[in-house]
């Protein structure tokens, strides 16, 4: 303990302290909910403090490279297993710090007490999502992936109905082949290379003969299966609409954060096993045209769905698929802005659901159902009195936020989401000589996703809060309009910072794309001497 | 050995993969049971297959890599077992509420019409 500073183990902190704490919330009685939540609370902000000082840990020279690394049980590369933290995971654990900040203070009214266990099986999901986004091992994300999935089970099931368990149902028997898959990669990517750490893979690699790197590249595509799946890329994304719309609005906000981290695990391995060597840049142009399929069988999606939670499972559809068709078009500059899409898309999108969950309010029961009869029978029907006179605040504020949310999802001026579509076509033209056609093809089908969605969320946007004589006034909580707000505040600050967070986000990519560092920092990390030793 | 070994796990796999795509609940627990023997398998047999060697030596010097299993694999596929059951436990519990809740063991909470 004495050779190590103690800042070493604060990137150990992210994992273990959800896990202690949601352990030890399991046989604390449900009635005491104030303590659960109390607890949980006081977690997420030391995550969130614990986050923010990694973060600038990462970026701040404290660490050679940016790099921070964590024997764990003080073995080293490639024996033990390695924590790393780089910019891209102290960003990202940083947005999970936030997200789950604001989902869960949302939740304290009432989605956190219509089922039991919501608090620890909501820490051990924090648990996984951080253990994914710090490891730097395969089998260890394979573990890490496992508990956020079983965590996510729980809580899709969370408030147990007959929609629930139907959509929980396929959402787990599609998981769980998902996670064979994933082992069967794994396996042939040891036979082949002999190492599980991600660092240590690229050299070897590098290194293989013609037929142990076909095997290699069989392990690693059924590997990426299993990551996809989690991402959604079409045809393995049929199950996220129907999981996103069946799920309570807090779980739904935090499933967005875990299609996130499929492609975070592709972003991460691809470039530290495929960036030397015979098979470099395998599978990019296949990940480019799956993302661009995403695209395409988002957008659809999102035209046809009627139901709210629908609409955002499309939505988030269509923000995986451009994402992974930036993440194989390839090229540092285009990551880091796609970097800084996914960010306001995730926060965008995780408002979005937890507003889903307040608009049901305004509806009286059967307006919904009127509203489409209404439009079957193509019935015109002029309200008494001009709406938008006396909406009491709790209307304005749902409206407002609901176009806020909207403005970023479509990527419209002037918030993030359109900085990030427009600097994404600014680096796709930004090429010498003619831009490739693949470019153009990203381009137009973003553009058109954008107008699908902008037609999609209007639809909804006129019919829950013009639709004349069936709106409600809400009874607004504090604890559920101030996380909201967080959310949406944090898209209007990543547009005021967006050149600092874009400056950053660069570095970040710029890092991804030089592998060789991360291997001499992992491999060249040296183990604690045993106290006894130190003569 | 290589063969027997090969054709098991595929017969295995291959039983599941058609258990999985059947519409009955139970049938698909027992299909996503067969693959995870078969994935168990696989990945044990990544470490080679050997006859009558120890994957740990306790002796003192430099042990011969060579007379001595691969203690990696084995150490995943126990991992792997115990995550395989937990998960496969937590399955059955849903099923039994789907069927409580909505009175049939069709994979999608109804029955289609024949």
């Amino acid at each position: 303990m004495n050779g190590l500073p103690w800042t070493q183990h604060l990137i150990l902190l992210p994992i273990l302290l959800p896990l202690l704490a949601g352990a030890a919330l399991i046989p604390v009685n449900e009635a005491r909910h104030g303590l659960k939540f109390a607890v949980n609370l006081v977690c997420n902000l030391i995550l969130l403090a614990c986050a923010l000082t990694l973060f600038r840990f990462a970026d701040g020279g404290h660490w050679p490279d940016g790099l921070g690394v964590y024997l764990a049980a003080n073995w080293q590369a490639p024996f033990g297993i390695v924590l790393l933290v780089d910019r891209l995971s102290a960003l990202l654990l940083l947005l999970t710090a936030l997200l789950s900040l604001a989902v869960l203070v949302f939740s304290y009214r009432g989605w956190s007490r219509i089922g039991v266990h919501f608090h620890s099986l909501f820490l051990f999901l924090l648990t996984g999502i951080n253990g994914a986004f710090l490891t730097n091992d395969l089998f260890n994300l394979f573990v890490f992936f496992e508990v956020m999935l079983a965590a996510s089970y729980g809580l899709v099931l969370h408030g147990y109905n007959t929609t629930r368990i139907r959509a929980g149902m396929q959402y787990i028997a599609i998981n769980l082949v998902a996670s064979l898959l994933f082992l069967i990669g794994l396996a042939l990517i040891y036979a082949t290379t002999g190492t599980l750490n991600m660092a240590d893979l690229g050299p070897r690699v590098a290194a293989l003969a013609a037929d142990d790197l076909a095997l290699l590249q069989i392990g690693t595509v059924i590997l990426a299966l299993a990551f996809l799946t989690k991402g959604a890329m079409w045809p393995l994304g049929f199950w996220l609409p129907t999981t996103y719309a069946a799920a309570s609005p807090p779980v739904a906000a935090m499933l967005v954060l875990m299609t996130k981290v499929g492609v975070y695990a592709i972003v991460r391995v691809w470039p530290l096993a495929f960036s030397a060597g015979p098979a470099a840049g395998f599978g990019l142009e296949a990940l480019y045209w799956g993302g661009i399929a995403t695209i395409v069988f988002g957008s659809l999606g999102i035209l046809a769905s009627e139901e709210a939670g629908r609409v955002a499972g499309y939505g988030a559809i269509i923000s995986s698929g451009t994402l992974l068709a930036i993440v194989g078009f390839g090229g540092p500059a285009l990551l880091g802005v796609g970097l800084y899409y996914l960010l306001g898309s995730t926060l965008a999108m995780a408002a979005f659901l937890l507003l889903v969950g307040l608009t049901e309010r305004i509806r009286t029961p059967g307006a919904a159902l009127l509203a489409l009869t209404m439009e079957a029978f193509a019935i015109e029907e002029k309200p008494d009195e001009p709406v938008g006179v006396g909406i009491p605040a709790a209307m304005a504020f749902l409206g407002l936020a609901f176009a806020a949310s909207a403005l970023v999802i479509t990527g419209m001026p002037p918030l993030s989401g359109f900085v990030a579509k427009f600097s994404l076509f600014h680096v796709l033209l930004s090429v010498d000589g003619p831009v490739p056609w693949t470019a153009w093809t990203l381009i137009v089908l973003i553009l058109c996703a954008g107008l699908a969605a902008i037609i999609s969320l209007m639809r909804f946007g006129v019919r829950t809060f013009w639709a004349a004589g069936a709106v409600q006034p809400p009874s607004l909580q504090l604890s559920e309009a101030a996380p909201i707000s967080l959310l949406l505040g944090l898209c209007v600050a990543m547009t005021i910072l967006a050149a600092p967070l874009l400056d950053y986000l660069q570095r970040t990519a710029d890092m991804l794309a030089q592998p060789t560092r991360y291997v001499e920092r992992v491999l060249g990390e040296t183990a604690v001497p045993a106290p006894g030793s130190m003569r | 050995m290589e063969a027997v070994i090969a054709i098991s796990m595929g017969v295995l796999f291959g039983s599941g993969i058609w258990l999985i795509l059947r519409p009955r609940t139970f049938q698909v627990i027992v299909g996503l049971m067969l693959m995870s023997y078969a994935v168990n398998l696989f990945i044990f047999m990544v470490g080679r297959l050997w006859v009558d060697k120890a994957p740990l030596t306790l002796q003192a010097g430099t042990p011969q890599p060579g007379d001595y299993a691969d203690p990696v694999s084995q150490a995943l596929v126990l991992t792997a077992i115990v995550i395989g059951f937990a998960t496969t436990a937590l399955y059955l519990v849903i099923m039994i509420g789907a069927r409580g809740l909505t009175g049939t063991d069709h994979v999608d909470g109804e029955e289609t019409d024949e």
